[in-house]
């Protein structure tokens, strides 16, 4: 009788410590989730400080903030509202919606390398907007759709391959970086049967670029993430469990397929308006769910955190690529390539220590 | 009973049946299962055994819902379990595949509340009756003082305990386990097991589980089911099922069957053509 009550007691002792254990670990992760937002929500607003200040004309931050408010100077309301402002409107959503579209895919396949600009998704987002605008010789809203609709034929094919009575991630990453590579061709094709003016305007576009942004450019990508933001939400919680692997996750009670279908879905929707608005910038959706993920360090698709990681990175990335030369302006898709090819070298060379599962 | 034991009790409700009747399962369309009629007994041990190959996991999977019969149906509670909802089934119907992913980062107390989240609403998250739920997870498995640390900093015998605590704050009326004892030493095998005779005994909970070892599976099932080639061989009790004619059949192996010294199980002792007794 004496070892059953030892037992019982000795359980109960266990049962306290874990229950302090767990109120420590939770405190421990929330916490340091709510560092890294509030610390990344600064950089973006430092961010786009600078990139509404600096420029031919400086504009100081207090200044910056008068006009936006409806005071300040003429001068600055026009460099700042007409030109600086859109132009970082298009920045900050485009991010947003390329940081979101990279760690959904990322999570969903269970791969880094997986992002929309790596396995098609964007390449087929250009030939779709290439065509819209060189073939039919028409821009304006017809551009995002021949976005997605382009994004969305690549993306519906890799399924139709890589489908295996489900969707297996190592596949689906081979099949769209082939894909990729396709639609690479499709778009010089056009390119080259093009005259050579209306071509060198869309090479500027698939450089990635933002120079001659508007707010026509920012709606379509305001409108489409506001509309994605229930899905986004929805998708955080399923795609931390559906890491666990689909058998894990469906045996608590979270639906594989579905989950794995919204996610792709909403990527490909993501990835093509953002393309459509702002070219195929590389890089931006490849880095954002990692470097999300790492700061948060809890094992969660980190969502938020990485479509905050997007907007500061694409602000600042045109803010450089405003100034980086003295004399010219460079799409802002060659700063970011700048900064993501060495990224992707360091994933290829450490990731297979990270294959075992 | 301890107060303790109230927190992890079930709630009245009954244990659900799980039947199986005439399942085929396939991959690929490469048929693994044929035909199966199995009917787990409520509130008892199950153990599934059957050589490599056998389709012993499949069968698992198609009890599970993981996968989906191409013939036959499997029954949870008396309803088709392929037109209930993942969540619906996950409520009274727990399972820890053989090889779950744990992402990277993640702590010990954060993978096993994920346990929690059939019972948990869209908007409503974690509950104090929750953390008493994970808290007693981690203290039945012996995983409390691991609760603040990295899963991958664990060893994979003290991983296979942590998944185990996630299936069990899951709370499910039934669980089934695809060899639970993998990646563990004998004296954790017979730990984990003991731990889930307990749980099965205290709160009557179905345990099916797919084991290797057959003296384990003996000792701790009160059913015992031989597959072979997709099919059943037979199904009893330890006694009525493990004899040397049914190992003959099911694993092509000569072997003893002897009373276990310690339970008086059957415990079978396989016959070498290489070794003989020593002088």
């Amino acid at each position: 009788m004496t070892t059953t009550d030892e037992r019982a007691v000795r359980a109960e002792h266990d049962r306290e410590a874990a229950l302090a254990t767990l109120a420590v670990v939770r405190r421990k992760r929330l916490s340091r989730r709510l560092v890294v937002t509030i610390g990344l929500v600064v950089v973006a607003v430092a961010a786009c400080l600078a990139a509404l200040s600096v420029g031919d004309l400086t504009v100081s931050p207090l200044q910056v903030l008068l006009t936006l408010t409806g005071g300040g100077d003429d001068v600055s309301r026009l460099v700042l509202l007409e030109f600086r402002l859109p132009r970082l409107a298009v920045d900050l959503s485009v991010g947003v919606a390329f940081g979101l579209a990279g760690a959904m895919f990322q999570s969903v396949l269970r791969n880094p390398l997986a992002s929309p600009d790596i396995i098609g998704v964007s390449q087929g987002a250009s030939v779709g907007a290439v065509a819209v605008l060189l073939v039919a010789g028409v821009s304006g809203p017809l551009v995002p759709v021949g976005a997605l609709v382009g994004a969305a034929a690549v993306a519906g094919l890799n399924l139709a391959l890589a489908w295996r009575g489900g969707v297996s991630g190592y596949r689906f990453v081979l099949c769209g970086i082939a894909l990729a590579f396709v639609a690479s061709s499709i778009l010089n094709y056009f390119l080259t049967r093009t005259d050579s003016r209306a071509a060198q305007g869309a090479l500027t576009w698939i450089a990635g670029s933002t120079i001659s942004a508007t707010y026509a450019d920012f709606w379509p990508v305001l409108v489409v993430v506001v509309v994605l933001l229930p899905a986004v939400l929805w998708l955080d919680r399923r795609l931390g469990l559906l890491e666990m692997g689909d058998q894990t996750a469906e045996a608590l009670g979270v639906s594989a397929l579905r989950t794995r279908l919204v996610a792709v879905l909403c990527g490909v929707v993501l990835a093509a308006v953002a393309t459509a608005a702002a070219g195929p910038v590389a890089f931006v959706a490849l880095i954002s769910g990692p470097v999300a993920r790492r700061l948060a360090g809890d094992g969660h698709p980190a969502l938020p955190q990485a479509a905050l990681v997007g907007m500061s990175l694409m602000a600042l990335a045109d803010l450089a690529a405003q100034y980086v030369l003295p004399d010219a302006q460079v799409p802002v898709g060659i700063v970011t390539g700048i900064i993501g090819g060495p990224y992707l070298v360091w994933l290829l060379a450490t990731g297979s220590r990270r294959r075992s599962a | 009973m301890s107060a303790t034991d109230t927190v992890a009790a079930r709630d009245g409700a009954e244990v659900p049946s799980l039947v199986a009747h005439g399942v085929s399962l396939a991959y690929d369309k490469q048929r693994i299962v044929h035909e199966l009629d199995l009917d787990i007994e409520p509130g008892q041990v199950t153990v599934i055994v059957g050589g490599n190959g056998c389709g012993k996991s499949t069968l698992l999977k198609g009890l599970g819902r993981l996968l989906r019969p191409d013939g036959g149906r499997v029954e949870l509670g008396e309803q088709d379990i392929t037109t209930m909802s993942s969540r619906a089934v996950a409520v009274l119907l727990g399972l820890l595949p053989q090889s779950p992913i744990a992402p990277e980062g993640i702590t010990v107390g954060d993978l096993v509340a994920r346990g929690r989240y059939p019972h948990q609403g869209m908007f409503t998250r974690h509950s104090s009756t929750d953390d008493q739920i994970v808290a007693q997870a981690l203290a039945d498995t012996g995983t409390a003082d691991l609760a603040d640390r990295r899963v991958e900093e664990l060893s994979g015998g003290q991983r296979q305990r942590v998944w185990i605590a996630m299936a069990l704050a899951q709370q499910p009326k039934v669980l089934l386990l695809d060899e639970p004892t993998t990646y563990l030493d004998v004296c954790h095998q017979v730990e984990l097991l003991d731990l889930l005779a307990d749980l099965n005994q205290r709160t009557g909970t179905t345990v099916v589980m797919v084991l290797h070892d057959l003296n384990l599976a003996a000792r701790y099932a009160d059913r015992l089911v031989v597959m072979r080639q997709g099919r059943l061989l037979c199904q009893g009790t330890p006694r009525d099922v493990l004899t040397p004619a049914t190992l003959q059949e099911a694993f092509g192996l000569e072997a003893l069957v002897v009373d276990d010294p310690v339970t008086g199980d059957p415990m079978m002792v396989p016959v070498s053509s290489r070794r003989r007794p020593r002088s």
